[in-house]
């Protein structure tokens, strides 16, 4: 396998435009003559589909909910950063892009994160002008606010539904498309196979979960914008339906997957109530700007948030972080919430929680001031919990929220298989081991709406056309398989059911591979989880038939495929022996317990090749080279 | 506690349902309505039976994917609440409650509580965007819009497309729903332009998917997750009769 970023040279800030100007083209009345099959409605997906639907393209699009308008993408809370420096308080694209590189740990590719700061600007005008409802000011002007690892004030946002609104905006970009008939839309189809053609990637088969019918799509290029996969945790932020099938199964097909470790913690999350909960609740990063976050100096304190006074609480973000304060990024706050509710300092039922305060923030702002940014989610607490925030502290615990890694690809976002393009979450490359908040809606509409368009035309225009038929070989042998693989879960009969299963590997993975690993760890979780994945095999039972709307068997394959990518997930962190972003290996941590990076040893991408369910992976390395940033150890005191 | 459930079973969308009993017992107050749920669909799944088929993803009120009606009441009726966020502590012990798919004729039934909500996605198609394409679009901050339109506008934009208001209507009346798209980008300058042609093309697409007429009762209103308010219906009712006189 032979990887090759293909950054463009010249200095960083005229890469992109330089390697615009040099792209081919296809012209206008080409574009007909390509398909685009486009698997994800997301910001990623929707905008891209859109897009290529605007020039011309023949697009198929995919998504396995009813309408492509409840894509993940919809929960997004907080809100889209962008270099605009309406506030003048200092922005610029050069210290967007800083502080992505440095939130990432120094772990991601200078030249996407240079791009996507550049392209954030033309998000925010492209999103206006579709009727997005940013908040604004009294004079008219859009509002801003801070999120993570900043200290400008660069985040837009739309109440709490930021990921709404936007992709609301996207969807509808879409909707114009498929009445203009540039677009096919096929919700409740999910993708299970990638077909390759002469070694590029030209189609993929899907099963239509209505009437189960599996069949196969051709084009000229696949774009995958499938999101992350957190799920594999079992319990986290994203919705039920989240799954890593589509990237998985190209994995398998020879698409390189890149650092699968790299996850992110968020560590603002309603605490666990019970086994019988489905999924984790996410408090938006935002009610950092005003909530303060405590728990007890006091080992075991049972009082009540309002008995304990003033001097006997420890504000230890404030204190450890003083210059970030309740803003440090994501890692670092989840690790201090772990490192105090370790210490037996932590709240709640559980001990698993520590308090975010607004009370300050009340006497300094008044309630509804409060109300007005926040209401929302205050709102969303008192439903979940039972308890009102204005009157006493909201408790919280970090959980699994989104994954940095992703398939490989390279400054075109295409992966290491031609005509295989990943985009949004489902890729690796913009976030390096640690994302900013309120930096994902913007990678995925920065590479749908603004990059996707454009580097698709450059591989239409210099590969030669091969547009299969379905009925080649290649596609009635990727149908075979994936109804074989249907079939075999079927045919089980066993006495597991898949969530049982689910939560079991979640469990191990949160465990032993979750805020913190370690080598004795991650060793035995790659001893257990082939062991699960044989029990699964034997004894998973699963109701109903294939050619039915059957929920339980799109979870089932979901599943079979965590039970294989679990241990791709511990084997690169088993392999990652140091500690950056979110992957922190307790054996590499400085003597204040900070994450240790080894950047003489580690300053590469690591990019996995499948060899074979049972059988190691191979691993491929990017190095990272950073023409202009200085790396540094990350601080944020 | 325990409770008793009755929910409508369809093996098909053309195969007849019928309501069938089943017990869910050590319900606690902490589950979500889909919890509670995914428990017994648990235990019918361990003994071999067809889980009971329903919507959800996001399971936090915004994707609108769930779609049940409770004891005769869309999301069971507590206000501004969708059913992934209904939590049993609002029931009690012993109870017995129904659970419906959304009936209405333009939502063909898929399986047991799924139905077929594509006639919205539909409708959004016959107008419910503004014509821009990507690229060449002016600063965000060229054109400032009074802050009490946007919010206005976001009240409207809310919607969560869950269908809540066609199953709550006694004719199936789509008019919320659309009147909410009309109303979040009319009340917004960039919208503004194709105002009136956007409520002609999205009325006629929401009759043509077999939506009834307005019953001016505010059941939807009553049942709308996100609250969305009455006066866009008026609103819209006011774009389409302009678009309507040729303006
Ligand atoms: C609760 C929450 C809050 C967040 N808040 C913020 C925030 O404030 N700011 C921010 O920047 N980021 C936020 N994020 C992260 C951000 O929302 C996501 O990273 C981003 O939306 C992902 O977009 P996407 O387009 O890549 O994928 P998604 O939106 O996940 O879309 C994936 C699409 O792929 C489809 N799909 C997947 N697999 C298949 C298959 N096999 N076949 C067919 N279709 C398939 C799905 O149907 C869906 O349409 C948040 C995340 C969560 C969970």
């Amino acid at each position: 396998m032979h990887l090759d970023a293909k950054i463009p040279s010249g200095p960083l800030e005229k890469k992109w435009d330089r390697h615009r100007l040099e792209m081919k083209l296809v012209n206008p009345a080409n574009k007909r003559k390509f398909d685009v099959i486009v698997v994800g409605s997301g910001l990623a997906g929707a905008s891209a589909a859109a897009t290529l639907g605007e020039l011309g393209y023949k697009v198929q699009c995919f998504c396995f909910q009813d309408s492509p308008r409840r894509a993940h993408s919809i929960a997004a809370q907080g809100g889209i950063n962008a270099a605009k420096n309406y506030q003048n308080d200092g922005d610029s694209i050069y210290r967007l892009f800083h502080d992505t590189i440095k939130g990432g740990d120094f772990r991601g590719r200078e030249a996407n994160t240079y791009r996507l700061a550049q392209l954030s600007v033309n998000i925010i005008d492209q999103c206006v002008a579709q009727g997005v409802p940013f908040a604004r000011e009294y004079g008219g002007l859009l509002a801003n606010r801070s999120f993570g690892g900043a200290q400008v004030s660069r985040t837009f946002y739309a109440r709490g539904q930021t990921g709404q609104q936007l992709l609301v905006g996207a969807y509808q970009a879409l909707c114009r498309q498929i009445a203009a008939g540039t677009v096919r839309m096929y919700p409740r189809t999910e993708m299970l196979n990638l077909v390759l053609v002469e070694d590029q990637a030209k189609g993929i088969v899907v099963r239509d979960l209505i009437s189960g019918e599996i069949t196969s799509h051709a084009a000229d290029a696949v774009v995958l914008a499938t999101g992350g996969y957190s799920n594999v945790f079992y319990l986290s932020t994203n919705a039920r339906g989240c799954n890593v099938t589509a990237a998985y199964r190209a994995y398998k097909k020879g698409a390189a997957f890149a650092n699968p470790c790299y996850t992110q913690i968020h560590p603002t999350c309603i605490p666990v109530s019970g086994e019988h909960q489905s999924k984790l609740t996410l408090m938006s990063e935002s009610l950092r700007n005003d909530g303060r976050v405590w728990v007890s100096k006091k080992r075991g304190d049972k009082r009540q948030p309002h008995q304990i006074p003033e001097p006997e609480r420890d504000y230890y973000l404030e204190r450890k972080y003083p210059s970030f304060g309740n803003l440090a990024p994501r890692d670092i706050s989840s690790r201090a919430a772990k490192e105090v509710c370790d210490e037996g300092r932590g709240v709640g039922p559980s001990g698993l929680g520590v308090y975010l305060d607004f009370a300050d923030a009340i006497k300094r702002l008044s309630e509804d001031r409060i109300r007005e940014r926040y209401g929302n989610l205050f709102e969303m607490y008192e439903t979940i919990t039972g308890e009102n925030a204005y009157k006493t502290p909201m408790r919280i615990f970090p959980a699994l929220h989104y994954t940095m890694g992703g398939l490989w690809v390279d400054y075109n976002l295409m992966s290491n298989l031609p005509g295989l393009f990943v985009l949004g979450e489902a890729n690796f490359s913009d976030h390096g081991a640690n994302r900013l908040g309120a930096s994902a809606l913007m990678q995925g509409l920065a590479d749908g709406y603004f990059v996707l368009p454009y580097t698709i035309g450059n591989y239409f225009a210099s590969t030669k056309p091969l547009k299969p038929a379905v009925s080649r070989p290649e596609f009635k042998a990727a149908e075979e398989e994936t109804r074989n693989l249907t079939n075999r879960l079927l045919s089980i009969r066993g006495k597991r059911t898949t969530t049982s299963f689910h939560r079991e590997l979640g469990k191990l993975l949160w465990d032993k591979c979750g805020m913190a690993r370690n080598e004795a760890g991650l060793e035995e979780a790659l001893k257990r989880i082939p062991a699960l994945r044989q029990e699964f095999w034997e004894n998973l039972t699963v109701t109903g038939e294939n050619g039915e709307f059957n929920q339980a068997l799109e979870y089932a394959g979901r599943v079979a495929d965590y039970m294989e990518f679990a241990e791709l997930l511990c084997t690169d962190a088993l392999s990652r022996r140091e500690s950056c972003g979110g992957h922190f290996r307790t054996e590499f941590q400085t003597d204040e317990g900070e994450a240790r990076r080894d950047d003489e040893n580690f300053s590469f991408v690591s990019a996995w090749e499948f060899q074979g369910v049972d059988k190691a992976p191979v691993l491929h390395k990017e190095p990272l080279v950073y023409e202009e940033v200085k790396m540094t150890q990350r601080s944020y005191k | 506690m325990n409770l008793c459930l009755k929910v409508w079973r369809q093996k098909y969308g053309k195969t007849p349902g019928a309501f069938r009993e089943y017990r869910a017992k050590n319900v606690i107050p902490d589950m979500s309505f889909l919890e509670m749920l995914d428990v017994v669909n648990e235990d019918l799944a361990e003994r071999g039976e067809d889980p009971i088929a329903f919507d959800s993803d996001c399971r936090e009120g915004i994707c609108g994917a769930c779609s049940l009606v409770i004891n005769g009441v869309p999301h069971g009726g507590h206000e501004g609440t969708a059913t992934c966020q209904l939590h049993m502590r609002h029931f009690h012990d012993g109870q017995t409650i129904m659970i419906e798919p959304w009936r209405a004729r333009a939502f063909p039934p898929v399986k047991d509580l799924v139905v077929d909500r594509s006639a919205f996605d539909r409708i959004i198609q016959a107008g419910g965007f503004v014509s821009v394409s990507t690229g060449g679009t002016p600063d965000a901050n060229a054109l400032p819009i009074p802050k009490v339109d946007q919010e206005l506008a976001m009240d409207a934009a809310a919607c969560i497309g869950c269908g809540a208001c066609v199953a709550a209507c006694k004719n199936a009346s789509a008019m919320l729903f659309v009147s909410a798209k009309i109303g979040h980008l009319g009340l917004l300058p960039q919208g503004k332009v194709e105002k009136n042609r956007r409520a002609l093309n999205m009325v006629e697409a929401m009759d043509a998917e077999g939506f009834g007429s307005c019953s001016v009762t505010g059941s939807c209103e009553a049942v709308c997750p996100k609250k969305i308010n009455l006066s866009f219906i008026s609103k819209m009712n006011g774009d389409y009769l302009l678009a309507t006189l040729g303006f």
